[in-house]
């Protein structure tokens, strides 16, 4: 659930996300759930030449587990925020 | 209690606010600040530097050529499943 908070906090805001086959789409995080499938909005594929069928998305639905980096604009991460909730959670017994 | 190695993670818990290794699928490997990490290991690491390796064989000579390739990214989130290894930093203590 760690995680699940972490990215709701990031509705709103511009990410990039690389998939296990390579490709990587920017977009603003619309929303997120419990399985980390997340919805952008705004969606741009990065290396558009190299997949001109995915060239008309605008909006998408990605599911979690084709997910490999998901690039966050540091400036709205407070890591400390971050760390402490992590040792929360390990604190917990999970 | 919250310092004492019990279970594996544990060792991935004293790495957090420091640098650490990690070994992906793909041939890629990741070197950043642990800020967090979840029992899929899931991750989130600050100033990481990914190298990617890739090997070619030439076409004429069969010779094996290895490139790797480095970038920067800020902040990242990784999913665990991509993950094979994690070394934290070296300590002294």
């Amino acid at each position: 659930m760690l995680f699940y908070s972490f990215f709701k906090t990031l509705v709103g805001k511009e990410i990039a996300v690389e998939l296990k086959n390579d490709v990587a789409l920017t977009g603003t995080l619309h929303s997120v759930d419990q399985y980390l499938n997340v919805k952008l909005t705004d969606v741009q594929v990065v290396d558009a030449e190299r997949y001109p069928q995915l060239g008309a998305i605008k909006n998408c639905f990605i599911r979690g587990s084709v997910v490999r980096y998901i690039q966050i604009p540091s400036a709205d991460v407070d890591t400390e925020l971050l760390q402490d909730a992590c040792r929360k959670e390990s604190a917990q017994g999970k | 209690m919250s310092s004492s190695v019990e279970e594996p993670l544990d060792l991935i818990r004293l790495s957090l606010d420091e640098r650490i290794h990690v070994k992906c699928r793909g041939e890629r490997e990741l070197r950043g600040k642990l800020h967090s990490y979840d029992q899929h290991l899931n991750m989130v690491l600050g100033d990481v530097e990914e190298t990617v390796t890739t090997v070619e064989v030439d076409e004429d000579t069969y010779e094996e050529i290895v490139r790797t390739s480095k970038r920067s990214i800020e902040m990242l989130f990784v999913r665990g499943d991509v993950v094979i290894l994690v070394s934290p930093p070296v300590r002294t203590t």
